[in-house]
Parts: C-alpha cells; structure tokens; sequence
C-alpha cells in the first residue's frame, strides 16, 4: 500500500513535472530550436505537452469510427522499436489492445508534421502528444456515453474499444464516437493514470515488425513491388563537383531491357525493366563517361591541420565566472575523430510514381515533410502535388542518403510519368555520396582549485555542420547535379541545449568557470550531416578522459571524483550503479588489462548514462579485447524495458566500433572507404565478451528518450581503459588507429 | 675362433656400435627447466620483435580464432598433419621452463628442451643462421608475452613418421647449413637481404622445392614449390622475367600491398606479406634488394600439358560468369579500379602465371579482411561456382590474359584442389 | 535471355532470364522473395546469404548460370510469421532484431551452421556468423537466439 501512494504521489509529481516541464522556457526553447521544428511546423499551441504543440487537433493523432481506430504519428521506424512503443502509450491511454489499432507512420497526406525522427525525440514528443491525446480522447468518448445514458461518467468503465456502464450497458467507441468532435485542440490537461495501472506502458511487449523480417514478409521499402515498376540505377560523378565532358548515351540506350537514359546537366541515371538489366546498364554507363574536375579531397593524414584554417563562425557556448587562481594542477588535451560514415547496411532505396499529376514518393527519410517540400521545389511542383510515404529502410543512424535517393527516384518519376520508378544505390554509391559525421578537433584545458576541485573550463572545438537535412531542394544532392542546379541553404547550427558539433559540450559536472566554444565550419572538404549523438561522442570522451586525468592529480578515485563534482541525484544514481554492479573497480590480474568509466547526461537534458568497460590490451600486438560492459541508464518513465536493453545494447556495440576502429579513409586520390574492405566494423568474433544493461526506472517520470544516450560514455569508458591499460592515454579517434 | 663366429662377432660388434652411434645420434639430452623467465629491457623486446615478426613466428604459432602464438595450427604435410606448438611463456604448456641455451639449442638444431626431435616443419635449417643477438633479442620477445595456458594438439604422423627419433637420420642426411657469412663483394643491404631471406625469412621453406622426404632441394633453391595447394612461386630471374619486378613492386607487393602488373599477395604469403609490412622499411629493401640480384635458373621449364582452345560456349559462359560473379570489383569502371586504380585482373601474377593453381586457390579462398583494418577483401567462391563455372571463368580470363598461352589442366587442377579444401 | 532452371525452397522454377543474373537478383524479383537482401553486392556483408546444397553463400556473387540441379534455401523455407521455424522462434523470442535488415542472412548462415555442428561452441559460432555485418549492434541478441537453438536441442529439438 505505502509502495503504490508512493508511486502515485510519484507520479502526480511526475505529470505535474511533465506538464511543468513543457512550460518552462528552457524546454519551450529547446523545443524551438531543435532539428525537429522545420519547414511548415508552426508552434500552434504553446502550452501544449509533446508534439501536440505544433499539431494541437486531436483527430490529427486518433480518429475512431466504423472503420475502428487510427492512430498516427509523424514519427517513422527507423528499427528503434519506437513504432511499438508509440502504439504501447496510444493503446495504453485509450485502454484497447494494440492489435485494436490500425497505426500509421508519417505520411505528409494522413499524418501530424512532427519534422524528423531523430535526436532521441521520438519518445520525448511523439509519445507524449500520444500520451495525452489519447487520454483525452478516451475521456471524450466516455463523456459522450455518460451524457447518453445520463450517468456519471465517473462511474463507467472501458475495455475492449468498449464503454460500459454499471448496469451492464454497454456502447462501441464506434458509436460513442458519434456525440463528440475530435476536431478541436487538445487540453493542456490530461486525465491521471497511476504508473502501476499500466497494462502496456513499462511492459515488454514484443516488437510488432520483427515477425515479418525474420520470415521474408515484405518489410523494407526494398521489398515493395508495384505494378509496372521500373529500375533505375544512378550513375555518379567520380567526386562532387566534377562536370561531365562525355557522355556516350546511344550505347547505353541500346543496351537490353533499357527504356531510358536521363542526362541533366551533370546528373546521369538509366532505367531498365529489369534490376540486374539496369545494373548492367550503370556499369556500363559508368564507363561510358568522362568526367573533369572536381572539389579538392582533403588528406586524412593533416585533416585536423585543415579544419581549424576553413572558414568558419565562432559561436560561444558557455561563458560563465572567472578562471579561479591555477593550483597548478591542470590538464591539457586536443582530441581529434575522422569522418565517420553512417554505413547503413541496406543501401538508400526509393520508389517514386507520378501518376496523374500527383507524385507519390516512398522512402526511409526520417522526415517525410521536409522532404516532401524539398521534391517539390526541385522537381518544380506544388507540395500538395507531392506525397512522401515514409517505408522502413535499413537503420540509418541518422541523416544518410535516404532523402538524396528519394530525390533521384522523384527526378526519374517525372520523366517517366504513370509509371513507378524504383532507385536503389549501390554499396559504393552509398559509402561515398552519404553526408558523413564531421571529422572534429577539440581542445580543452582543466584546473583543479587548492581545495581539489575543478574550477576553471575551457573548451573550443571544430567542427563541420551536423544538420545539413533538407530545407531547401539544394540540400538534395541530385538537385545539385542537374542543369538549372539548386543551391544548399546556408549551414546553421542546432542551437544549444540541443547542441550540434557542440552536443554534449557542457559538461555536466560543476567546474567552477567555463569558457566554452565551438568553431562551426561552413567550407566543409566533405558534405556532413547529423549522425547518432552527433557531436556528443567527441565532447563525452574528451570530458570524461579529462575528469580522469583531474582525478589522478587530484588523488582522488575516478568514481569519486565525478560523483564529487555532481548535484543531479539522477547522475549520481546511474554511476553509483554502473559502479556497484561492476564492482568497481574490480579488474583482471591479467597483464594488459584496464578499466574505465563514461558518463553524460544525454544533451544534459535527457537520459542519463553511465558505463563501465573492462577491456584487454595484448602487450604484444595490441589487439583490444573488450571484456565486460556493465551499463547504467535512467531514460525516465520507462515504455518498453526490452526496447530499451536493446538500443542500450546495439548503441554499446555501434559506439565500440566507431571509437575503436572506424575512420572513412581518404586522400587526394579519393576516398577509399567504397566499401566494407575499406570501412570495416566491429565483426562478431570482436564483441564484447560480457555485456549488463541496467535499467533504472521513474514511473510517471517524462519520458526521456533513448536511442543516443549511450555514444558518448562507451567511448569515454573505452577510451579511460586504454589509458588505464598501456599508461598511455590516446587522444586520437579510432583509438586502434596506427600513428 | 671359427670364421663364422668371427663374422658374427664382427658383425654384433658394428651392430652395437652402430646402435650406439645412432644411438647417440638419436638421443639429446634435457635441459634443466627455468623456474621463472628473467625481466628483459623495453628496447631489447622491441628488437625481438622485429625478429619475430620477421621469422613469421606468428603466422605458424597462431591458428585462426586462437591466442597470440600459443599455438595449435594444422599444417598438413605429406607425412601427415602436425599441429603447432604453444611458444608463449606459459610454464606448463608453453616455453615458460626454457632457459636461454634451451631456446638457441632449438632454433639452430631442432632439438626441444627435454631432448626430443622437432619435425623440420619449424624451419631451424634457416633460423640456424640466425645471429646471436637476434636469437637473444627473440627470446627476450618471446619470453616477456603474456603466458597463455593451452595444451599441444596431438600431432597424427603417419608411420614412420610419428618416430621422432628418425628425425635425426634426416638431419644428418639433410642438415648442412653454413654459418652466415656476408659475401665482402656485396653491399651491406644486399647482405642484408641475403640474412633475412635466408635466416628468419625461411623463404626457402615454401619457395624451394622438396625431395622425396620433404627437405629442400639445396641445388634448387627458390625455384618454386607447393604449399597448402598454392604455388610458392619462383623466386629466381624477378628482375628479368616478362613482366619484370621493379625494386619499388617487390617491396610494395611484399608489404601486402596491391601492385601494378603484379596485384597482392593471397594464400599463405598473405600473412607473410603482412609481418614483413611491420618491419623496418630498410630491411623490406634489402629482402627485394637481394631477391632481385638471383639470376634466372638455367633449368628447362618443365613441359607444359596439354591445354585445350576455348569453345564458344565457354567462353560465353566465363564471359557471363565474370559479369555475375566478378565484375562489381573487378570490372573496369570498379572503384578499386576506378578510384584505388588497383590492376586490372589479366595483369596480376596469379592470371600470368604459367598454370592456374594460384588462380583457382584465390577464387576458392578468397582474400579474408583483416578484422578492423581497411585492405583488400574478397569473398570465397568455393560454395558459389561448381567445376564446370570454375573451369569456364579461369579459362575466360586466361584468354583475356594470355590468348596464345592457355593453361593446361584446368579441369584436373580444380579437381584436384576440390578434393585438398573440401 | 535463356532458360534457366531454379530449384528455389524445394520448387523447380525455369526462369526466362540472363544467365548471368546473381542469384539475388532472381530471387527478389522474378520470385518476389523478400528474405535474401541487397546490403553490398560484393560478397562483403552477408546480407543476402542463402543456403545452395548445404552450404551458405553469398546469393548478390553467385550467377544463376550452373546452379542447375542444385538445390536453394531461403529463409522462407524455415517458416512463416504464424508458423517459424526453431531459430525464427528463437529470433522472436530473444528480440534479436534492430532495423532487422541483417537477420534473414544472418539466421540462414546460422541454419547452415546448426546442419551441419548442432552444438558449436561460443568461439565456433561466433567465427562462424563473421561474415556477416550487423550495423545496429544487434549481435548480442543474434548469438544469444541462435545459443537458445543449441540449448534447446537444435533445429529438430
């Protein structure tokens, strides 16, 4: 009994603190200026919880009738689970069976604008607009039964889309849905639910999706098969900005099974009846072509000499106190990373048709109305014109070439209207045309205080832009290459407490003065864009390699030491957890072993991490085993524990292949990484041997979000153990990486 | 004492005395076990290394998916499968007893510590040569690792074979190495070269050929031979064949890189070639230096078989096969082609060459991928092409190679190599 | 064009197609079988691995020219969402799934596996299941489901 007041005053608290939490202006404002809000996703309804915000109708979330019920959401599955979890908070709030809901990804024809599925805020926005609405609308329904029968609505009750009544009476949400309209905003307020009458919400219900990928259902947008469709293949420049000399496109026309060849300027596609017919076609048109010029390709090797001479803007992060008097103990570091590419496994795909002056474009974008807006300006069409369906892709980890390839299947559709078009890119064209994660220096330098304490902070990093996504056609890189190009939208960075290259700047940790900056470099050598945590896994690491060296000069253990310089009780639990179930710190007797610690609060706003690694580094080849990984996480009021563990598991194995091996390798001649040869990752026989995921629950608690919160630390920790290993700390991303 | 008795006196004498001889011969005494390894200096392990790596010690005393030389690689020989032995300085299962003299006495004879013979599968007729300080550099590597415990796989030798003792008539028939002596006249890369190609680079192991009893046929040293089904090619004439070595092509080919007219080393010289890129960049000049100096061998090429022309039907089916299997790396607008301006497939050596066997090896095989390293890669098409595909492509790309020089024996070869890597 | 003859999951299909079309390709498209996919074309990520005779091969470099009288498996032969077969199941039930564009490969290179050694150890399987790439991180839960298979008498258990 005393458990369950507990949990509910918790949760009181909790949906007082979510209601609080949406109002304050640091939220409002973090709201504002995320990557999410974008082209056409006006702020409607200020007060408003979640993304109901910008899409304040209720019937643009649920809409109930004889057909039964419909859910939507303008967020996608990217292979997150989050389409499960959303359906877990609809069907939770609306008390009827998942199965019960007909539920619908974005769809710019059907579904709410809520900008992209990216940055963690899928939960965080989309869960919450559904949280709330589909309370509401459950209370409307009832309300009208209650107003039909003339009973207090207090004393009914729901279950199977069902309202009944004490005396057995009972009425569809169907036909209760006839005495309301769904079309008026949403209230601020929604009705209470105690956390531990949760049916779905905590509960680990199985993913909805993974049934058909494990059988061969069709699954992927790679999967689709529409009648009459054609294959396209694309043929691209040898690098950006090379201009097409030559182009022998008779030969390719007649080649077998070829209906048509596209030549625009610079951009050059062909299109077969048949896909092995159009691969055969590319190749071949790949030779058929002679290219001059192109932009300069940097060479990896003095890449981070390079960054800091482009032309850049200086944007200060943090300016706060006065640098304290040095004690004479400080800690001076540049840390740099390569590019990294996000490498999704299946290449980008898109089918787009044009049929009767309506272009339908399916894709694995995560945001089908940017780039609905996007296609419409390139290809010259009203965006009420253009429909852009989002259909899962492979995991694309971020802005990938999911939203260039939609691009070239619109280009291709328009000149082969009533037809569907399908244009899959090939492995090379994937590695080479994605917008890459910047290659980023930081530098910083910390000062311990007499009494052992940080206190001074300084930061400055160089970065290039982490959000080149589409908001205007010239961000496409096809609309790039045609005869009448478009140009990008000047680069912009996403504005803190989100963050950009800066992400996860502003350490958590108190450190008396800081002086923090970034240094945002619009001349990029590589187009970039935004990729899992973004900047966060550089800045996570250098802060966390820096808290270990300031612990070591301060004599204090580096667990400690953190926990001394942290206030929020919800970081303080997450490290003193990971600490205790590692047994920190508890490591082998066998020679080249070391231990390490990450932590961040993810954007210092979101979930909380903390990470502890045991790795192996053989004294004579070097080799890094990673032993164990013994995770902390606190996400808030936790939808799907089993959907958690596994972005906290997958974001474990994906941070250790970034941070230990992964660079895109490049030089004048080119970029080498045009394949898994030239890019590999982290292989089965290179997982860690152990790994624990522990999950701290907040019933009621707002939801956090979860899919990033662990980039930052398991590099950090990983980076901390190699020190801790071979006495040598490594500042240099991959940290395999021969000097 | 009658005639008789006389002869058999004489002849138990010689029969006893003989015995003792090979008795003598075949027996080694134990050398008493180290308690605990001595500590050695970081720069005497960091030279130790460069031995070790360049004695390809690794690349034996490794099997896949095992710990760093402790041992337990099949190497299949005519005379039946030896597995290799843990040489970490684990105490019980590893060299961890071995005091230093324990350590030469196996490197230059062949002799283990407690006393018995080493098949000459480990190489000790090259690292004989080996210096002094190198020996003692190397056991100074060897000995400062981490002790992994992991018992010796049993070897299956075939009868004779698995008596060990025997060995010992092999070394007396076939152990005749000279100390190293640098040749005044050459310079001191060449001597260089000369050290390590015939010391530690044991090149002469997989490159000479072997008679009857699997010892190197000192006349015909590095004229080529068989290892593992790959053909170790001949070392001899590099610089004057058809399609010359160049100083710069050796060196880059033998550092694992991908070399114009030559391509990359696959096979077992792949981890080889990939020790030797860990090296000093002087000593990798002086192995090409001096490799490139050996003179073309008089010996006649050995008669070619019987090759057969290309049918159409063939050669559309290679041609088709090439387009499906091959083409999306190997063709011409590729971008290891295109962008890494790797050679085209008919330039490399294993397409030059006089028979398919390196050819076939390679498309059976694959190139794997060093784990987290960026390099070249190649699946293996073992399970994807059967006989008759493979037959159709290596003679389809032959005749873009070498359209007068077809090469013989195709179908037997992949027959042959079927049965060797199931 | 010619006439070629495909024995795809137990059914005998003659396919008027280039010869020298990849397996993949004839899959997808002339069969309208999802579960093989295209992840890189070069024999590099595993994404379109399928079963020939009793071994698994990489269906984007294996032309369709010669595998006449040879016998392939997809993953649809295992089972269907209403009836998996053992390592489906297993798949489902461990949640061993991300974007889970990966795991029809992965799930026929570890049939192929289970056929052949119903109980590899953990070093074997994962050697195994190497070549094939997962960019999600869902490695854990594959070996995880696959370790479930083995534990639970293997595919006829």
């Amino acid at each position: 009994m005393a458990n369950s007041e507990f949990s509910r005053r918790a949760f009181l608290q909790g949906s007082s603190l979510l209601m609080a939490f949406t109002l304050m202006p640091v939220a409002r404002k973090a709201l504002a200026d995320t990557e999410v809000d974008t082209l056409g996703t006006v702020v409607l309804a200020p007060d408003l919880p979640g993304s109901l915000r910008t899409n304040p109708y209720l019937d643009a979330w649920i809409k109930v009738g004889a057909e039964g019920i419909t859910v939507y959401t303008g967020k996608v599955e990217l292979g997150t689970g989050v389409k499960t979890a959303l359906l877990q908070i609809a069907a939770e709030r609306l008390d009827v069976a998942p199965a019960a809901v007909n539920f619908l990804t974005a769809d710019t024809a059907l579904t709410p604008n809520e900008g992209y599925t990216a940055g963690s805020h899928t939960i965080f926005d989309s869960g919450t607009a559904l949280f709330n609405a589909a309370a509401q609308v459950r209370q409307m329904l009832m309300e009208s039964a209650a107003r039909h029968w003339g009973l207090d609505v207090a004393s009914l009750k729901t279950g199977d889309a069902m309202i009944t009544a004490p005396s057995g009476a009972r009425m569809r949400y169907a036909d209760a849905v006839a005495g309301v309209d769904l079309h008026q905003y949403a209230q601020a307020k929604s009705p209470d639910i105690s956390p531990e009458q949760f049916k779905l919400i905590g509960h680990a219900v199985q993913r909805l999706d993974i049934p058909a990928k494990v059988t061969g259902a069709a699954a992927f947008v790679q999967d689709m098969r529409l009648p009459g469709m054609l294959h396209a293949r694309v043929i691209r420049p040898p690098r950006p900005g090379s201009q097409l000399t030559g182009f022998d496109m008779p030969a390719i026309e007649r080649l077998p099974g070829v209906v048509k060849v596209i030549r625009d300027g610079n951009y050059l596609a062909v299109v077969a009846k048949d896909e092995w017919q159009a691969v055969k076609a590319m190749r071949a048109g790949y030779e058929a072509a002679t290219w001059a010029g192109g932009d300069v390709i940097p060479d990896q090797a003095v890449i981070h000499q390079l960054l800091p001479k482009l032309q850049s803007k200086r944007y200060p992060i943090k300016h706060e106190g006065t640098p304290a008097p040095s004690s004479g103990k400080t800690y001076r570091a540049r840390v740099t990373k390569q590019y990294l590419m996000h490498g999704s496994i299946g290449p980008s795909c898109s089918i787009a048709w044009f049929k009767d002056g309506m272009l339908t474009v399916w894709t694995h974008t995560q945001g089908v109305f940017p780039l609905r807006a996007g296609i419409a300006e390139m290809v010259g069409l009203p965006p009420a014109a253009v429909r852009c369906i989002h259909a899962e892709g492979s995991g694309c980890y971020g802005h990938n070439g999911a939203d260039d390839a939609a691009a070239d299947a619109a280009l291709i559709a328009v000149r082969l209207p009533g037809v569907p078009v399908r244009v899959q890119w090939m492995r090379e064209q994937e590695n080479l045309w994605e917008p890459y994660s910047s290659a980023m220096l930081t530098e910083l330098q910390a000062s311990l205080g007499s009494d052992g304490r940080i206190n001074d902070w300084k930061y400055e990093l160089w970065t290039t832009p982490h959000n080149e996504r589409i908001t205007n056609a010239g961000r496409l890189v096809p609309a790039r290459m045609i005869a009448r190009p478009f140009t990008s939208m000047p680069s912009v960075p996403i504005a803190q407490p989100e963050g950009d290259g800066d992400r996860n700047a502003i350490p958590l940790y108190e450190t008396g003065a800081a002086s923090i900056d970034m240094n945002f470099i619009t001349q990029m050598p590589f187009r970039t864009s935004a990729m899992r945590s973004l900047g966060a896994h550089i800045n996570v690491f250098a802060i966390e390699a820096c808290l270990d060296e300031l612990a070591d000069q301060a004599g204090v253990d580096a667990v400690e030491f953190r926990l001394e310089h942290l206030t929020d009780p919800r970081a303080r639990a997450v490290i003193e957890r990971a600490r205790d179930e590692f047994g920190w710190p508890r490591r082998s007797p066998a020679p080249g072993s070391g231990i390490g610690l990450g932590f961040a609060r993810y954007k210092n706003i979101m979930g909380y991490c903390a990470v502890a690694v045991e790795i192996q580094v053989h004294p004579q080849t070097g080799d890094i085993e990673i032993q164990r990984v013994v995770t902390a996480v606190d996400v808030g009021q936790i939808v799907n524990p089993d959907g958690l563990r596994n972005q906290v598991e997958g974001g474990i194995v994906q941070s250790s292949s970034w941070t230990l091996y992964e660079a895109v390798s490049h030089d004048a001649g080119g970029v080498r990484s045009y394949d898994w040869s030239g890019y590999p990752i982290l292989r089965f026989p290179q997982l860690p041997k152990h790994v624990e995921v522990h999950m701290i629950d907040q019933p009621g608690q707002p939801f956090l979000g979860a899919a990033e919160i662990v980039q930052g630390p398991m590099a950090a920790a990983l980076g901390n153990a190699v020190a801790d290993a071979t006495g040598h700390r490594r500042l240099a991303l991959p940290l395999t990486r021969k000097a | 004492m009658s005639r008789k008795k006389l002869w058999v006196s004489a002849a138990v004498a010689l029969g006893a005395g003989g015995l003792a001889v090979a008795f003598g011969l075949m027996w080694r005494p134990a050398i008493d076990p180290i308690d605990k390894p001595v500590e050695f200096d970081t720069a005497q392990i960091a030279r130790g290394a460069d031995v070790v790596t360049a004695g390809d010690c690794a690349v034996c005393h490794t099997r896949p998916g095992g710990k760093y030389l402790a041992g337990g690689l099949p190497l299949v020989t005519p005379f039946g499968t030896l597995y290799s032995t843990n040489i970490t300085p684990d105490a019980t299962t590893g060299i961890g007893q071995w005091p230093f003299e324990a350590f030469v006495r196996a490197m230059r004879e062949g002799i283990s510590r407690d006393g018995h013979f080493l098949y000459p599968a480990f190489p000790y007729k090259h690292y004989r040569l080996l210096s002094d300080d190198d020996l003692a550099d190397a056991y100074a590597y060897l000995m400062s690792g981490p002790p992994v415990y992991e018992p010796a796989t049993p070897n299956r030798m075939k009868f004779p074979m698995n008596i060990r003792p025997l060995i010992a008539g092999w070394n007396l028939m076939f152990l005749h190495t000279a100390p190293f002596e640098p040749a005044a006249q050459q310079s001191q890369q060449w001597n260089r070269g000369r050290y390590l190609v015939e010391g530690a680079g044991h090149c002469g192991g997989c490159h000479t050929p072997l008679n009857f009893l699997g010892a190197e046929k000192d006349t015909k040293a590095l004229s080529g031979g068989v290892v593992d089904g790959w053909e170790a090619p001949s070392l001899l004439g590099l610089a004057s064949r058809e399609k010359p070595w160049s100083q710069t092509q050796l060196v880059e080919y033998l550092q694992a890189k991908v070399v114009d007219n030559h391509g990359t080393p696959a096979g077992p010289m792949r981890p080889v070639s990939q020790e030797l890129a860990r090296l000093p960049q002087t000593d990798v000049d002086a192995i090409a230096e001096y490799l490139l100096s050996l003179p073309a061998s008089d010996a006649k090429p050995s008669p070619i078989g019987a090759s057969t022309a290309l049918t159409a039907e063939s050669a559309r089916l290679g041609h088709d096969l090439f387009q499906g299997a091959c083409a999306g790396c190997h063709g011409g607008a590729a971008p290891m082609r295109a962008i890494d301006g790797r050679p085209a497939l008919t330039t490399t050596s294993a397409v030059q060459a006089d028979k398919p066997r390196n050819f076939i090896k390679t498309v059976l095989e694959g190139i794997a991928p060093t784990p987290g390293e960026p390099g070249p890669a190649m699946p293996p098409f073992a399970a994807s092409l059967n006989d008759q595909q493979l037959t159709a492509l290596a003679e389809f790309i032959r005749h873009q190679a070498s359209p007068d020089k077809p090469w013989p024996d195709v179908d037997a070869t992949i027959q042959a190599l079927r049965q060797e890597t199931p | 064009m010619s006439k070629v003859n495909l024995n795809v999951n137990g059914q005998v299909h003659s396919l008027d197609i280039d010869p020298d079309m990849p397996l993949l390709y004839a899959l997808r498209n002339q069969l309208e079988l999802n579960g093989a996919k295209y992840g890189c074309g070069l024999g590099q990520c595993g994404a379109c691995t399928v079963i020939v005779d009793d071994k698994p091969v990489f269906s984007c470099v294996t032309p369709c020219a010669g595998l006449e009288g040879r016998k392939v498996r997809t993953v649809e032969s295992l089972g269907t969402a209403e009836h998996p077969g053992p390592l489906q199941q297993a798949f489902i039930d461990t949640q061993a799934a991300q974007c889970g564009y990966c795991i029809a490969g992965m799930i026929m290179r570890a049939q192929a596996l289970l056929e052949k050694n119903p109980r590899p150890d953990q070093a074997t399987l994962r050697t195994h299941m190497a070549t094939n790439l997962c960019r999600c991180g869902t490695h854990l839960r594959i070996i995880e489901a696959i370790t479930r298979v083995i534990e639970n008498g293997g595919l006829h258990g």
